[in-house]
């Protein structure tokens, strides 16, 4: 009879009959299939943008201040597509960070335990929310509004797109900000409380600079989830690649144009079908470089507290 | 004269704290401010949607294909049509065997990635790297997983836009979320239960099956109910996968065409007549109303199986 030493620590413990070890590889297998989803997104990506790259020159699509892939003479300039992004993105920016800032020091500072318990999961409803019903709420609700209020807004405009995103992304900066500021450790409020110091000073000057490596990752991630956003722009802000001031006319984000050609019948090998490649590429440099950013904050300026 | 100079040197504290406590006093206002903002958005935007279906939601429209033309959908036409009334039903089923389509896939390949990282995983740097890279893939566009599914599942595969192409990439797309619920329902397990298998002689795969995932269950059923109800809102992987705009009769195989309610509503709000915004707005109803469900589902799972409570 075999003595088998059962070893109770992590990663070792399959005794050696065959189910174990079957085991161990199929979950192995299960866990892998996310570094290979990674890698698949990126061949994918970079394969059909090859095809692309080698019809349109890297320069031309990376300078070129025209995009009109369908209307001759063609033009693949991608920067009014980036402008119509980083417009989006600025516009919700402008309303989701300061707002959530704010609801993340009232729920954590000032409100108490049983309004936090509430109002925080109503407002992660609005995170649940699909992002199509956005575009709806924008096209019917906002739109009027900013009609009544400057006459001249068109019924697709960057302004209604921007405002709904920017609504969209209220809960990632709160609910994510209320955390990194809730960990902070009561020690340091009551020490600043016994210097005289007032709520609102405690709140601005101790509690938001302890968990400011929180706040601005939260800050990163909800951007970058503003310039991921596909469905609520393509409705809203409308199909018009144009590098526009006027935040009341229409424009054309990343993930519009991807719509656009995705509900038309695109034929494989067609430029069109290519070109899907070459902005996605570039969205996902974007937002991966954006995500690999906040997870850097988050690490590097974290404060520990025992 | 001394004591006035004396008195003024510590009375000149009271406006400075009437100050600080107006200034106190905007402050919290415009934190409460802020938080309305959210809960005003919440309900003007479930209000106006509610208003916009008033009245077009009726049972015709969850039971009928759907039509171009806008007075099918009208209920004070419904008697006088030759047609019947237009409705959400092919996209409404679409939808269903979508999400049980996922939900198989999620359930497996879900659960067995966490059951490694938690129960298998060696303290290693590969271990560590398969944890930044899911939730890297958590932050990464959903259209960009539509552009995947598109040229590996519809295309490379040759699956074409059918019902489990877009199965497949919503679950490649829900799986990270549902990787870390999982992971935090394995981790709330005891040692002790763990310890108390192994001493009865069990095996690792033994304490696995019969003591760690029974008690884990109820967490993980509800990270994967709460993902797949965010997965059923979901409209740009499967529009990138091709699913269809409008179909007229629901898919009747896993390797068919297929619609689903986003796309069905992506459609309609897409349509320039502006009476087709009362038929987005009732499809809306009818996706939020499933998702609402779902939730709730969830919660009850939560609360019923919560041990601290």
């Amino acid at each position: 009879m075999t003595q088998e030493r059962i070893d109770l620590s992590r990663g070792s413990n399959d005794v050696g009959t065959i189910g174990d070890r079957v085991a161990r590889y199929v979950f192995f297998a299960c866990a892998s299939l996310s570094v290979i989803t990674t890698v698949a997104i990126i061949l994918v990506l970079i394969e059909g943008s090859m095809d692309f790259f080698s019809h349109v020159s890297l320069v031309e699509f990376l300078t070129g201040t025209n995009w009109s892939p369908r209307i001759r003479p063609r033009s693949y300039g991608v920067l009014p597509l980036i402008y119509g992004t980083l417009l989006i993105t600025a516009g919700s920016a402008l309303i989701a960070l300061p707002v959530g800032t704010l609801t993340a020091i009232y729920l954590s500072e000032y409100a108490d335990p049983q309004v936090r318990r509430t109002v925080k999961p109503v407002l992660e409803v609005l995170a649940g929310v699909p992002t199509i019903v956005y575009g709806f709420f924008a096209l019917s609700f906002i739109t009027p509004i900013l009609q009544r209020i400057y006459p001249e807004t068109g019924t697709f405009n960057a302004a209604a797109g921007a405002i709904v995103v920017g609504i969209m992304i209220i809960p990632m900066v709160s609910s994510l900000s209320e955390d990194a500021m809730s960990s902070v450790p009561d020690d340091l409020r009551q020490a600043a409380y016994g210097l005289g110091a007032t709520r609102l000073e405690v709140s601005t000057q101790v509690v938001f600079p302890a968990s400011i490596s929180g706040v601005v990752a939260a800050y990163i991630l909800a951007i970058s989830r503003a310039i991921g956003e596909t469905m609520a722009v393509s409705l809203a802000a409308g199909m018009l690649p144009q590098i526009t001031t006027n935040p009341f006319e229409p424009i054309q984000t990343m993930t519009a144009y991807m719509v656009q050609i995705g509900t038309g019948d695109v034929s494989v090998g067609s430029i069109g079908y290519q070109s899907l490649f070459a902005v996605g590429l570039t969205l996902f440099i974007m937002t991966f470089s954006m995500n690999i950013f906040s997870m850097w904050v988050r690490s590097r300026y974290r404060e520990e507290y025992q | 004269m001394s004591t006035d100079t004396t008195r003024s040197k510590y009375e000149f504290d009271g406006s400075a704290i009437r100050r600080k406590r107006l200034l106190g006093k905007v402050f919290l206002g415009a934190c409460l401010a802020a938080t309305m903002v959210g809960i005003v958005a919440l309900i003007a935007l479930l209000a106006d949607v509610a208003y916009e279906a008033w009245g077009w939601l009726t049972i015709e429209f969850l039971t009928y294909p759907p039509s171009n033309l806008i007075e099918n959908y009208n209920p004070a036409n419904y008697g006088g049509l030759e047609t019947g009334p237009g409705g959400i039903y092919p996209a409404l089923i679409g939808s269903i065997y979508l999400i049980a389509l996922t939900a198989v896939f999620t359930l497996f390949l879900g659960v067995g990635a966490a059951i490694y990282l938690e129960e298998y995983a060696p303290d290693t740097r590969f271990t560590s790297f398969i944890e930044a890279n899911i939730s890297n893939l958590a932050g990464v566009p959903s259209i960009v997983y539509g552009l995947l599914g598109l040229a590996m599942f519809a295309r490379a595969l040759q699956m074409g836009s059918s019902l489990i192409a877009g199965a497949l990439t919503l679950t490649l797309l829900i799986l990270p979320i549902v990787i870390v619920s999982s992971q935090e329902a394995l981790r709330a397990v005891p040692d002790s239960m763990r310890r108390a298998s192994y001493g009865a002689g069990a095996t690792k795969w033994q304490t696995i099956r019969n003591v760690v995932l029974p008690e884990a269950v109820p967490g993980i059923m509800t990270g994967i109910i709460l993902s797949l109800s965010r997965a059923i809102g979901e409209t740009a992987p499967i529009l990138m996968v091709g699913a269809a705009t409008m179909m007229f009769r629901p898919p009747y195989s896993p390797t068919g065409a297929f619609s689903a309610m986003p796309m069905q509503i992506f459609e309609w709000a897409t349509l320039p007549e502006a009476e087709f915004q009362h038929v987005t707005a009732a499809g809306i109803v009818v996706l939020l109303t499933i998702l609402l469900l779902m939730n709730a589902v969830a919660i009850f799972i939560r609360n019923k199986y919560d041990r601290r409570t």
